[in-house]
């Protein structure tokens, strides 16, 4: 049982100065990267309480990225599933298609301060690839981007605009050829290359200050949508969903609400082919913590901490992790982490797309299949608000062929 | 076996040793169970007699960070060979039944150590007859997680600096630091390009000023020349990704251990050994 002092009376404290969430976070990297990481953490918290940063930030975010992003009513979507009202964060209608372009913004200015010369960065959709190499173009950075081969074949519309970007990508044949393995290979290149280059993670997860540092660049989709909300219908939403690979869009739509007891939250996990069968990427509901990449987490591992492959439809979901704070959320209970398979994803994306004339990305195809499950049980006057991370152009290929369809 | 003969103090009599004998020790490393269970016993009992003083031995991870490609597919065939924490375990202990005095270090990443518990690890591993522990994703700034339990333990953390480790940093990562500082030559991964030697034997030089421990250097140490020359001026050389891609030279085309793999391996030791145990005699060959 809990105790009363165990109850924390804040949500948003974290993570503390060693990097942790409870026990998770922290700075499980080499040597060789460690004092880097040290001098990121302290550009890091200079920038943030610089009002010159912030004002560059948001400088870039309104008129680069084209921020804010409306908060959508779907009424037909409202009306279809007769239940709950349900809001739609437009984050996929943000430059280069996802929330990704937030974060990378944000620390494209932090390299440019750092003095850093080169950007690395790992993708699984390729959609935080685009936006890494979007912002290099932009502040004129050589770009780096590892890749699995599987994602690379899955994703081949994002492969090329990176390559019209500027970027290079790099194939990564290593181990399940994923998201995952990519990480590994920037970590990779980033200590050989340690001087010179600023790695652009593209999650809430890796050592301290990564996750802190993603979550606060993320914030913003949260911040405008309580505000956003607060407009349309003078309160707060009932129910906040967003899916979750690493967790960023989750984590910055969520944060702003952390300490408003009465919003519920569920993060959406990729099931796969379902978690009875063992091929799926949902960390939370079927790992165990353990380290990788930088962080204590939960993860998808054997019994001899060896790290399982994960699997999705949506290669943006496809990694065995997830972001430390949402491990700490969890097991806080004040979020609640909720498995889709790719089927149900697959139903949601043809739904959205037909009824509301907006093609999801597969990724949040997943939050919104959630949102499917729960909004008929809720009455009318429920507000159910869901991250729209992304938009589906990317997928439409994967989901022809999951559909049967020849192109 | 009495308490003060294994563990740190097993690693301390060995480089006490090869300091009355002014001469440096040859480090190898291996990965546990590579290509497979039968053969690697094979190599490690007989990494002793070929010249090995210390021994370093890979606990395989699926995602090896600090890594290159030959260790990451060296990691790979063990795992595909069964090997597990356990297994790990039970190959020092083995080894330990024929050999008591060559120093065994485990080197690897945190998670399997994790998974098995870290007490229980720590408790196993000093009754298998392991002395050390190099956790590559274990910086200073997470000491409470093993760290600090090893040397309670009584085993070695070895810890490694490397290029990126300034002055006002080196103390910390000194603090804990037990049986020998592995210095990584390159700001790289295993099997990286081959370090620049002036640049190595200056940063040994600066090590030796903030610690008396022996200094034992890694990363990129391809060839007998090569070790020879980081032999004059460290107290150890070490090579790791070498003799792993000695083992991959010498699997047959379904990926099975050849005939000759053990000798070329153990030969290939021999030779880095004589000339990393003569280098201080024999003055630079270049």
């Amino acid at each position: 049982m809990t105790s009363v002092s165990e109850i924390p009376n804040t949500y948003r404290a974290g993570p503390d100065e060693e990097g942790r969430f409870g026990i998770y976070g922290g700075r499980f990297v080499a040597e060789t990267l460690m004092p880097l990481i040290l001098d990121l953490e302290a550009a890091y918290d200079t920038a943030k309480n610089d009002p010159e940063f912030q004002a560059e930030l948001a400088h870039f975010n309104r008129h680069y990225a084209g921020r804010p992003s409306p908060l959508y009513f779907a009424e037909r979507l409202t009306k279809h599933l007769g239940g709950a009202q349900i809001y739609l964060k437009r984050d996929e209608l943000n430059h280069t298609g996802s929330h990704k372009i937030n974060n990378c913004i944000g620390q494209i200015l932090l390299a440019r301060r750092m003095g850093k010369t080169r950007i690395i960065a790992e993708t699984g959709a390729g959609q935080h690839g685009v936006a890494a190499a979007t912002v290099a173009a932009r502040f004129g950075f050589p770009c780096t981007v590892y890749m699995g081969v599987v994602d690379i074949e899955r994703q081949q519309p994002n492969v090329f605009r990176m390559k019209l970007l500027g970027a290079e990508v790099v194939p990564v044949t290593s181990g399940s050829r994923t998201l995952k393995d990519a990480m590994n290979e920037a970590l990779r290149d980033w200590v050989t290359n340690v001087e010179s280059t600023f790695y652009i993670i593209g999650t809430v997860a890796g050592p301290h200050p990564y996750p802190e540092m993603v979550r606060d660049f993320q914030s913003v989709i949260g911040i405008e949508a309580r505000e956003q909300v607060q407009a349309a219908e003078d309160r707060l939403p009932d129910t906040l969903v967003a899916c979750v690979g690493g967790g960023s869009n989750a984590m910055g739509l969520f944060y702003p609400f952390l300490n408003d007891d009465g919003v519920e939250i569920f993060g959406v996990e990729a099931a796969g082919r379902g978690i009875d069968t063992g091929e799926h990427a949902a960390s939370l509901t079927a790992g165990r913590p353990g380290v990788l990449h930088g962080n204590r987490t939960y993860l998808l591992q054997d019994e001899d901490g060896q790290i399982v492959e994960a699997h999705s439809i949506s290669a943006g979901l496809d990694y065995p992790g997830i972001g430390p704070e949402h491990a700490w959320l969890k097991d806080a209970g004040r979020a609640t982490y909720v498995p889709i398979t790719d089927a149900e994803a697959l139903e949601a994306f043809q739904l959205c797309s037909r009824v509301e004339g907006i093609i999801p990305a597969l990724e949040p195809a997943h939050a919104l299949a959630h949102v499917m499950k729960i909004a008929p049980e809720r009455s009318s006057d429920h507000i159910i608000l869901m991250n729209m991370c992304g938009r589906g152009d990317k997928d439409i290929f994967t989901v022809a062929d999951a559909l049967g369809v020849g192109m | 076996m009495t308490a003060n003969v294994g563990g740190t103090a097993r690693i301390e009599r060995r480089f006490a040793q090869l300091a009355k004998e002014n001469r440096a020790g040859l480090v190898t490393y291996v990965m546990a169970g590579d290509p497979d269970l039968d053969t690697a016993t094979a190599i490690l009992e007989g990494l002793p007699s070929a010249g090995a003083d210390i021994i370093e031995l890979g606990i395989p991870f699926t995602d090896p960070m600090a890594d290159g490609l030959a260790i990451q597919v060296s990691g790979l065939r063990a795992l595909k060979a069964g090997v597990t924490v356990h297994r790990v375990l039970d190959a020092v202990s083995r080894f330990r039944r024929k050999d008591s005095n060559t120093p065994l270090v485990l080197m690897g990443y945190y998670n399997p150590i994790y998974a098995f518990g870290p007490s229980r690890f720590l408790e196993s591993a000093k009754e298998a007859g392991v002395d050390g522990l190099i956790i590559v994703d274990l910086p200073p700034e997470e000491d409470a997680e093993l760290c600090l339990p090893a040397l309670e333990a009584g085993l070695s953390f070895v810890r490694l600096a490397t290029p990126t480790t300034d002055d006002s940093r080196l103390p910390r990562v000194l603090h804990n630091t037990s049986g020998f500082v592995y210095y990584v030559s390159v700001t790289g991964i295993t099997g990286a390009a081959i370090p620049d030697l002036s640049l190595v034997t200056s940063a040994v030089e600066r090590l030796k000023r903030h610690t008396s421990l022996p200094v034992a250097v890694g990363f990129g140490i391809k060839t007998p020349e090569q070790a020879a020359a980081i032999a004059r001026g460290a107290d150890g050389a070490v090579v790791g990704s070498a003799l792993v891609t000695t083992i991959s030279e010498n699997l047959d085309a379904d990926g099975r251990a050849g005939n000759g793999l053990v000798d070329a391996l153990l030969t290939r030791v021999q030779d880095l050994a004589d000339s990393v145990h003569h280098a201080r005699k024999a003055g630079p060959t270049s």
